[in-house]
């Protein structure tokens, strides 16, 4: 139903100006090298050269080891650097390795650490162990020295729990062992983040707020391209979890094409006319 | 705040003429009466047309059409030749879907959303669905008995009368015409006075696929016209949909004539929540079950029944989406909750509501603001209803839920069968033994688990005591327009 609303006009122009606000730009290749991490972050804090009244997006999301060259390209602009952690994106890996890659993410200056659960564990009924591993990661974003903790996002790889029964439960799970933010995907398993998923998942933090009082945020990531699909994900949180979610401190979108079309439409709604793709930067 | 901006539907796509005739014998003819009426916008109150109240004298011209088009062409007519033209008619409705949806807001004041993603599609569906049936009436397993005792082909009937109601008119049209025509009968159809103009167009629609003149005639008209439509002499068979009260009269002018019945009336379902059930699901069931058309719907779920043990917080839950909803022009693309069909419809509700609050009832509203012009009632619930109350007993037809509460299993299907009516029930529950032990012992037509308001043209419709008889929809609705 929530899919069939129409943002027209003004709700739309807002709508896409928060949309691009709330993009954590990403890139997750084998081939990722410092030079695209560096074009990366200059999208991320202009993302249009000519427009300087575009808003920048939330965060990069690289990585762990190249998180250095996102924190130096960045600065002080604002914006987040993001790193994925836990033996991103299966988490086949012994606890030890984990934690002791989510600390060197942290030490070298990420602000949040994009941590995936295990699913094998959690499919097998050993809701224990995942819960232990949330609490573990958590307790490694913290910084020493007065720094401000990394925000933890888990990633639930709704994807493989496969049933919403099992969305709810591992949101639920996530959120008592301490997340920030909770997250759909992680981009490498099909399907990503759908609109039913995320549904269920801002359910889960909605009633968290008034059964624990705190407040954690969502993120959808994978397969999100178009500005569309990014208004229907808005109008869904909108009349879901409601207008406090409406902030890229507890909204964000995990993408990377869809900044170029949320730009494009931008562009649309400013001048009345579309431009091809070579009027926008790849990055 | 995320405000939508205004998203209207363009109402240009239309061509209301200023003033309509009678369909007769396939050609727009005057009445031989006089007496006219306007149908009016229900969200602006300003008049979209005129149309004629048929008269005696033109029903009588509409049935003699009938009775030449079934003897000469149509009662002769090879199923799989029907079939075609039902087929082209379920296409051109298709193809015209955008338009008849806006027509059928404008008329009937039902959100452009749902006449757009609900009404048309199941239009063109049920014409489609008994498109296929034309030509397989020897397979549907209903032989006609013969005097020396044995079977032969089902036969049409001949002249089918029908009557229907305001809160579907397009979709209502199409559950009466489509089965009849399929079956091999024709048809003399009545809209609602306050809803003509998709029935109307739906004649120039009969025109388009060169439907042979007097196969579908549409006469206008209120009360005086129906009752002369079903209690003419050369009709076989009555059809119709809607109150209980008329449902009664029509009963009992057709009781002795030899004419075959089926009468659609009216409804007070039980929605029954239990405290396993997935609550979040539940509530948008709720929602759907009774704010679904304004609540104008037969076999809307506008008894709450839940469990006590989740009141508390099935209630603040179903609150909570009550406040999301939103009211207001029906051709915005983004309204959930369009007008109320008519000044005396909206009557009916703020009496019935009245009495809730009078019996001691407790009435609840999200803050919802109305519009000045037009009939517009807002979303409203009671608690604390008991099965004595009017609310919980009569049939409201509007957007008003009363909620009551069980503790077990035998107490909910106590309190949902405790009614005269029996059209249809929901249930709402994860455990699959409980749903098979409430859908034995529910006395209603349809029983939902968990979904509610879900039609399907393969699907029969119908109810028990006081919510009518017979079946329309799926193998079953072929019965109603046959000799068997």
């Amino acid at each position: 139903m929530l899919g069939t609303r129409s943002i027209k006009t003004t709700a739309k122009a807002r709508a896409i100006d928060l949309a691009i606000s709330m993009v954590d730009l990403t890139t997750l290749e084998g081939a990722d090298t410092p030079g695209k991490v560096r074009a990366m972050c200059a999208k991320a804090v202009r993302p249009d050269p000519a427009d300087p009244s575009v808003p920048k997006v939330a965060a990069v999301c690289v990585y762990p080891d190249l998180v250095p060259q996102a924190v130096e390209a960045l600065g002080r602009s604002g914006v987040k650097v993001a790193s994925v952690a836990t033996a991103f994106p299966s988490g086949r890996s012994s606890l030890g390795v984990k934690v002791e890659e989510t600390r060197q993410a942290v030490q070298d200056g990420a602000d949040e650490i994009d941590m995936v659960i295990d699913r094998g564990a959690f499919l097998s009924g050993d809701y224990r162990k995942v819960y232990d591993e949330i609490v573990a990661i958590k307790a490694a974003c913290a910084r020493d020295a007065g720094g401000e903790d990394a925000h933890l996002k888990v990633i639930l790889e709704t994807g493989e729990l496969a049933t919403y029964d099992n969305v709810r439960r591992a949101s639920w799970l996530a959120m008592l062992a301490g997340a920030d933010f909770i997250k759909t995907s992680t981009g490498k398993v099909s399907p990503a983040a759908t609109l039913p998923v995320t549904l269920v998942m801002l359910e889960a933090v909605r009633d968290f707020r008034e059964q624990a009082g705190r407040v954690v945020g969502v993120k959808p990531a994978g397969g999100i391209r178009t500005t569309k699909d990014a208004i229907k994900y808005l109008v869904l949180v909108n009349e879901t979890a409601g207008a406090d979610w409406l902030d890229p401190a507890l909204f964000r979108l995990g993408a990377s094409s869809l900044l170029n079309d949320l730009l494009m439409q931008r562009q649309k709604m400013a001048t009345g006319r579309y431009a091809g793709p070579d009027y926008f930067t790849l990055d | 705040m995320f405000e939508y901006a205004p998203a209207p539907e363009s109402r240009d796509i239309v061509d209301i003429r200023p003033s309509y005739g009678l369909f007769i014998n396939g050609e727009w003819v005057d009445s031989l009466g006089d007496e006219r009426d306007k149908t009016v916008n229900p969200a602006t109150e300003e008049v979209l047309s005129e149309f004629a109240l048929a008269s005696d004298a033109d029903v009588d011209r509409a049935v003699s059409a009938a009775r030449k088009a079934y003897e000469s062409v149509w009662g002769r007519l090879p199923g799989r030749e029907r079939a075609k033209y039902l087929f082209r008619i379920a296409r051109i409705i298709q193809e015209r879907a955008r338009e008849l949806a806006v027509l059928e807001s404008l008329d009937n004041g039902k959100p452009i959303r749902e006449s757009r993603d609900v009404d048309l599609p199941l239009v063109a569906a049920h014409f489609f669905y008994y498109a296929g049936w034309a030509d397989k009436l020897s397979y549907a397993g209903l032989a006609r008995r013969t005097p020396d005792g044995g079977f032969a082909e089902p036969r049409p009937l001949g002249v089918a009368a029908q009557v229907i109601p305001w809160n579907f008119p397009l979709l209502m049209l199409a559950w009466k015409i489509a089965p009849a025509l399929a079956c091999g009968n024709t048809v003399v159809l009545k809209p609602a006075e306050t809803t003509p103009l998709t029935a109307l167009a739906f004649a120039e629609i009969c025109r388009q696929a060169d439907l042979p003149p007097g196969v579908v005639n549409i006469v206008t008209g209120a009360g005086a016209t129906g009752q002369a439509l079903v209690s003419h002499p050369d009709v076989n068979k009555v059809a119709f949909t809607g109150s209980t009260e008329v449902g009664r009269q029509i009963a009992r002018s057709v009781a002795g004539t030899g004419k075959k019945l089926t009468l659609e009336l009216g409804g007070k379902a039980a929605n029954i929540v239990f405290d396993d059930a997935a609550l979040d699901q539940a509530v948008e069931g709720i929602v759907n079950g009774i704010f679904f058309n304004q609540g104008h719907v037969c076999c809307a779920g506008s008894r709450l029944l839940v469990q006590e043990s989740i009141e508390e917080e099935l209630l603040a839950a179903l609150k909570r989406r009550l406040a999301t909803l939103r009211l207001g022009d029906p051709l915005d693309k983004n309204t959930d909750i369009g007008a109320i069909n008519s000044a005396a419809q909206l009557d009916r509700i703020r009496t019935l509501s009245e009495a809730g609050e009078q019996e001691g009832a407790e009435r609840w509203s999200p803050p919802c603001p109305i519009p000045d012009k037009g009939f517009w009632f807002p979303p409203t619930l009671f608690t604390g209803v008991a099965q004595s109350h009017r609310i919980a007993r009569e049939e409201i037809f509007g957007p008003v839920l009363s909620v009551l509460t069980f503790r077990t299993p035998a107490e909910a299907v106590e309190k949902a069968n405790n009614t005269p009516y029996g059209l249809s029930a929901g249930v709402w529950t994860e455990k699959g033994s409980r749903i098979l032990w409430m859908a034995d012992k529910l006395r209603a037509g349809v029983v939902w688990a968990n979904t509610f308001n879900r039609f399907d043209p393969a699907s029969p419709f119908g109810g028990y005591k006081e919510s009518g008889y017979g079946r329309e929809g799926g193998r079953h609705g072929l019965e109603a327009y046959l000799d068997v």
